[in-house]
């Protein structure tokens, strides 16, 4: 096996055990004498809870115990907030894992039943009585903070979270001297990440030694070991977390969750194992949302269509609590990110991040970022249209030129290499832009209304420096780790601390490998998502898992390389300067067929027998990798879809992606994200929206409301790449997990808006339901 | 989402299942399970007693003769959809079944339990009802006929008797000149009908003799266009035709239509129409072969 | 109450007392321990838990055990003969037509389905035989692939 496993597109390693069933999940695990937890969730959206009588639960047939906050007095710290915004005047309210004196979101845990089977933990929920005494509810994100609205905690004034602001540049000067200026109140509507596997949790705690396994629905064991020895008080070392196979995350698996604490609880107390999975229904209402936001954005540019500054306000809803990382997201991985790929000289955003009674937003695929794309994508093109451009022309005009080690933008990031014009052009060259701007004119001759749509991006991923991580209140690192164990028959163990849940690094990971050490892939076995045999790492999000492990791999191969040249050459009698190595072969310059294969020097290395003075017994090493920046990979989208002006019907028609994440360890796979990122962002602007009422109910509480993208409603997507490597990463690999999703909201977006123009329409909320195409379309006819 | 408890019968004749129904007033009765289980999943129901048919012979199969097709009740969507019988007479209920929910469902759901159920976004009642369906209903007293457009009475209701089963239902057979169509505007999540259009056409010496159209999904009950029959008959059926009859439709709905967070009342009473004509195009295209 | 039931699941008969609310699901699931049939979704929307009933595709969520009294069912666990591969796994294997994994034992059913009735389908024919089917991860662009390698696997 040679280097060529860099770049190759092979089956996933995966796979075998989820095609035929054999993978295990969290709610697959049986364990004997095990109990099954349901919680009683709250169907108020804001209330003060009375009197709770749990009398008939606890008597019901098969019933072991019915729990409420006041069992868990002492026992369960509040659910933490983990990342502490700085110079935000931020306010943390207290998250109990049981609802104490009130509920705030529909959905909230107000008690907790145990029995011996899940029907007849359900069964009981009906025999709880609780006294609720209903209050007025904020829901509507512009009022939230307002003077009139409900209070959500009483210690938070207009219920506001933090007030953050980034700035670069001198921004009143770019507005008063502004030829013209574009302003857009752009709507982030709430979405259901809906990973398909909902969460859960199983808790096993040995009394006798204190030790508590808990196998959870996580991205990231590691900070869920650290956080839940924090709530409950077992101790690190006695704690061990298993992620076990997971259905998907897209954000929704980062936080810790007061149903996991609230399960460890029941553990505990009972000392049976004890078994929770949330219904579809309770993981619409309780599982983290994302997006939520209110945008009021403004361009100011030159008649010729030069971007001069950007200033924007933005209302974040936060839900009822402040999720593990939710205070982040719609601040450090949106408003750092809001000079794009652009040169802008002059940027101002104020977030505002309000409690609402609604469930918590957290981060969901792309987490910041595609709230920061969009508004600077609409604009653009609201841009220019205004100056008559063409939406390619503004974007090329704006574009921050080639770069390759570094470019700083107003907003104070270093971005690390871009070539964006080149892919605008390449993308423009295979959609025939023009041609399909001719093809546009011909049908708006016929009546018909077909709209392409233009979306270029940079995101900031690989999640990062932990000194960063530090100054921007994020309370933990952003390292990763690896460790490579060489067994003496030459099969390699790779044990690593970040938690991939689909994204099919056991199968990269090994890629990696045997491009670095000249094995084969096959004989590489990664190993991930148990804290008590993988080193500590921080978890998978944010696209950081081959960003930042994989270079922590590649680290880790090349250590255990240098320690086999230093063993072969004392093997061939030869001096290590002399030594050269080419695809798992060790040798003498110029004698290549007497080398020493990395297996016969890993059988050395084990058994020991002859070792070079001064070099330890063993074929292993390990890294904590620190990234020096973040990676930015960047891309450019296009949309074409078809509008049915009678009755308001999108249809799309085409969608081509080109995205730039630096050398593809698995171009395959590397597509495969790409499909599914596309498709989630496409979502968001077509179909998917979580609805509350005024009263804070869910409307769109299960899957008959809430719209997923499915198979019959999407062409193929069309996947380029370029690719510029990253100078500061040992691979040159950027990431590749949220791009596709911060990239197709806009474009699908941009699209439906080209398609109305000569109707005349005005804006139009996310998702484009036909509905609200049609009334756009009978308000541009005067009706 | 776990059901609440229930004791459970299962009736291998009508003949049983009349005498089940007379012994447990309240029970429920099971077919398919696609329209029964989701409520009982979601304990919106907690019937004491199911009763399940699913296994009764004589109320499977589709038979046609003497100028009727007959569907036993228990007869899937999946098997409507594809039954040469059902497309050769009943096009408009065939492409109905073939659009409710997907391929499993089809396989499970009955057209029996669909119009029990009487959920005012189906698929099969407006069909049904425009192609001048029977359904034949059977107690221990014995059995009667009632028309489809009789059967619905409203939001989930219909003229069936608690001692009642729907055993069966009857279509005319497709005479010469006559061809139906269904064409639906489907909920993105749900793919119940938002707006479901049925039509019925027939057409002789180039003419229109008799139309048939009923809209369903966005009334309590199927919901007759008359409007837009009366503008077809006597006239050609030419797209201009279809077309300026079908904007009938909105005045055939009156003012009860349903709404949603999706579709307002509003938005389904404008744009009805276009499923009207398209429904209608397609059945009057039919006419001919 | 219980009901005794006699379930054939990928050629095995399982002789069991049954709550009549007990759904197939759970009986595969929980009762039988065969954890590959998954369940994603509380109203019959997502599809992971179809499998085949007397070799039609259901969603298993749907159905009471009672129900598949006397019924043949295959699952996930059974598709392949002899412990190798279906054609369907193996080209969603090779078209990497899955990532988390969750889905793809019903969509792979779901598949067989599209195949069982309809045994040369184009590509709008694959896309609408997966409309009750929810996949999170893939866009579905290489199911759709894997669908279509399997069509030309069996016709080559």
């Amino acid at each position: 096996m040679s280097t060529a496993m860099f770049g190759s597109g092979i089956r996933r390693r995966e796979d075998p055990r989820l095609i035929t069933g054999a993978a295990s999940y969290t709610d697959d695990l049986t364990l004997p004498g095990m109990l099954h937890a349901a919680m009683l969730r709250s169907p108020h959206a804001h209330a003060r809870i009375g009197a709770i009588d749990a009398s008939r639960a606890k008597s019901a047939r098969g019933v072991v115990a019915v729990y409420t906050s006041a069992d868990t007095e002492g026992a369960l710290q509040p659910s933490p907030c983990a990342w502490l915004l700085p110079d935000s005047d931020l306010k943390i309210a207290e998250y109990p894992c049981l609802a104490k004196d009130t509920v705030r979101y529909v959905g909230e845990i107000v008690a907790v039943v145990v029995a011996e089977s899940r029907y007849q933990a359900y069964d009981a929920l009906e025999l709880i009585d609780v006294d609720y005494d209903p209050l007025p509810a904020a829901i509507d994100l512009e009022q939230a903070g307002g003077p009139d609205a409900p209070r959500l905690h009483a210690e938070i004034e207009g219920n506001q979270a933090f007030h953050w602001t980034v700035s670069g540049g001198d921004v009143d000067a770019a507005f008063a001297n502004a030829d013209v200026i574009v302003k857009e109140r752009i709507l982030q509507q709430r979405l259901i990440p809906t990973a398909m596997e909902t969460r859960s949790a199983v808790a096993s705690y040995t009394r006798a030694s204190g030790e508590l396994t808990l196998w959870n629905t996580t991205q990231n064991p590691h900070i869920v070991r650290f956080l839940c020895s924090l709530v409950t008080g077992v101790p690190e070392d006695r704690l061990r977390v298993v992620a076990p196979e997971v259905g998907g995350g897209f954000g929704s698996k980062i936080a810790v969750y007061p149903a996991d604490f609230v399960t460890v609880f029941c553990a505990m107390k009972l000392g049976s194992p004890v078994k929770w999975t949330e219904t579809r229904s309770e993981n619409y209402q309780a599982t983290t949302h994302g997006r939520n936001h209110v945008q009021d954005v403004e361009l100011a540019a030159t008649n010729d269509g030069r971007i001069t500054g950007i200033r924007a306000t933005v209302r974040a809803g936060m839900g009822a609590y402040l999720s593990t990382a939710a205070p982040g997201i719609p601040t450090i991985l949106h408003g750092l990110m809001l000079s794009g790929v652009y040169d802008i000289p002059a940027i101002h955003e104020e977030v505002y991040g309000l409690y609402t009674n609604e469930t918590p937003v957290e981060a969901y695929r792309g987490a910041g970022r595609p709230e920061a794309t969009f508004m600077l994508e609409r604009l653009v093109d609201v841009l220019a249209d205004k100056l008559d451009m063409d939406p390619a022309e503004v974007r090329r005009k704006n574009f921050i030129p080639k770069f390759d080690d570094g470019h700083d933008v107003a907003t104070g990031l270093t971005y690390d290499s871009g070539d964006y014009e080149q892919a605008l052009d390449k993308l423009l060259r295979h959609a025939d832009y023009a041609g399909l701007r001719a093809e546009q004119e011909e049908a708006r001759q016929q009546g018909r209304y077909p709209g392409i749509g233009l979306s270029t991006y940079v995101e900031i991923c690989g999640l990062g420096p932990s000194q960063v991580a530090g100054a921007i209140g994020f309370q933990g690192g952003l390292w990763e780790s690896a460790i490579v164990r060489f067994h003496p028959s030459g099969k390699v163990h790779v044990f690593i601390g970040a938690s991939p849940h689909g994204q099919g690094e056991e199968t990269t990971f090994a890629q990696i490998v045997a491009a670095e050490l000249g094995v084969s892939p096959e004989d590489v076995k990664v190993v991930h998502g148990d804290t008590d045999n993988t080193p500590m790492g921080w978890g998978t999000y944010g696209s950081r898992t081959t960003a930042v492990g994989g270079a922590a791999l590649a680290l880790t191969a090349r250590k255990i390389r240098e320690k086999c040249k230093v063993i072969a050459a004392h093997l061939l009698e030869a001096a290590v300067e002399d030594m050269e190595y080419e695809d798992g072969n060790f040798f003498v310059k110029g004698s290549p067929d007497n080398g020493k294969t990395i297996q016969d020097i890993a059988l050395m290395a084990n058994v020991s027998w002859n070792m070079p003075e001064g070099v330890e017994s063993g074929l292993e090493a390990s890294t904590f990798y620190d990234p020096p920046n973040f990676v930015f990979p960047y891309g450019a989208h296009l949309a074409l879809v078809e509008v049915d002006a009678e009755t308001g019907q999108v249809e799309l028609k085409r969608y081509i992606a080109l995205d730039d994440c630096g050398p593809q360890i698995n171009p395959t796979i590397v597509a495969g994200q790409v499909h599914g990122g596309v498709v989630q962002g496409i979502g968001q602007a077509l179909w998917e929206e979580a609805v509350y009422d005024e009263d804070g109910q869910l409307l769109s509480g299960s899957m008959l409301d809430y719209a997923l993208p499915r198979a019959d409603k999407l062409p193929e997507i069309e996947v380029l790449s370029t690719v510029t490597p990253s100078p500061h990463h040992p691979l040159g690999v950027k990431g590749i997990g949220e791009a596709g999703t911060i990239a197709s909201t806009a474009a699908v977006y941009n699209a439906v808006m080209d398609a109305l123009k000569p109707l005349n329409a005005p804006a139009v909320d996310m998702p484009f339901t036909p509905e609200r195409v049609w009334r756009a379309i009978q308000k541009g006819k005067g009706n | 989402m776990f059901a609440p408890e229930f004791s459970y019968h299962r009736a291998s004749s009508i003949a049983e299942a009349g005498r089940l129904l007379a012994e447990h007033p309240g029970a429920k009765v099971l077919a398919g399970g696609h329209s029964l289980i989701p409520i009982l999943k979601l304990r919106l129901a907690a019937p004491a007693v199911v009763i399940d048919i699913g296994r009764i012979p004589e109320m499977k199969g589709i038979a046609a003769g003497n100028g009727t097709v007959t569907i036993g009740a228990l007869t899937t969507h999946a098997e409507l959809a594809s039954s040469e019988i059902v497309r050769a007479n009943a096009r408009a209920l065939a492409e109905a079944a073939a659009q409710i929910g997907d391929p499993a469902v089809r396989n499970r759901g009955t057209i029996g339990g669909n119009v029990a159920h009487a959920d005012p976004a189906s698929d099969l009642p407006q069909a049904l009802v425009a192609l001048g369906a029977t359904f034949r209903l059977t107690s221990p007293e014995g059995a009667r006929s009632v028309a489809a457009e009789d059967f619905f009475e409203g939001l989930m209701t219909t003229s069936l008797r608690e001692d009642e089963l729907l055993t069966s239902i009857e279509l005319p057979a497709a005479g010469p000149g006559r061809g139906s169509a269904y064409a639906k505007l489907a909920h993105p999540a749900s793919r119940y009908a938002v707006i479901g259009a049925a039509a019925s056409v027939t057409v002789a010496g180039g003419k229109c003799t008799a139309a048939s159209v009923v809209l369903g999904g966005l009334t309590s009950r199927p919901t007759r266009a008359p409007s837009v029959e009366a503008s077809l008959v006597g006239q050609t059926p030419s797209e201009a035709v279809i077309a300026a009859a079908a904007k009938n439709a909105a005045g055939d709905l009156g003012d009860d239509l349903m709404g949603d967070i999706y579709a307002s009342e509003e938005y389904r009473k404008a744009v009805a129409h276009v499923w009207v004509r398209r429904a209608l195009a397609a059945a009057a295209a039919r006419c001919a072969g | 109450m219980t009901i005794p039931v006699s379930i054939a699941i990928n050629g095995r008969r399982y002789d069991r007392e049954v709550e009549p609310r007990l759904l197939l699901v759970h009986f595969i699931r929980d009762t039988l321990g065969l954890t590959g049939t998954k369940v994603g979704c509380d109203t019959s929307q997502c599809g992971a838990c179809t499998v085949l009933l007397d070799g039609a595709a259901v969603k298993s969520c749907t159905c009471l055990a009672v129900q598949a009294d006397g019924a043949e069912i295959t699952t996930i666990e059974g598709l392949a003969d002899d412990g190798g591969l279906h054609p369907l796994q193996e080209s969603f294997w090779n078209k990497h037509g899955l990532q988390c994994g969750f889905c793809t034992p019903g969509m792979i059913l779901a598949a067989h389905e599209i195949l069982r009735t309809n045994p040369d389908p184009s590509d709008e024919e694959i896309r609408h035989g997966l409309e009750g089917n929810f996949c999170r991860c893939t866009g579905y662009q290489n199911i759709v692939r894997a669908v279509r390698d399997a069509v030309q696997e069996e016709t080559s």
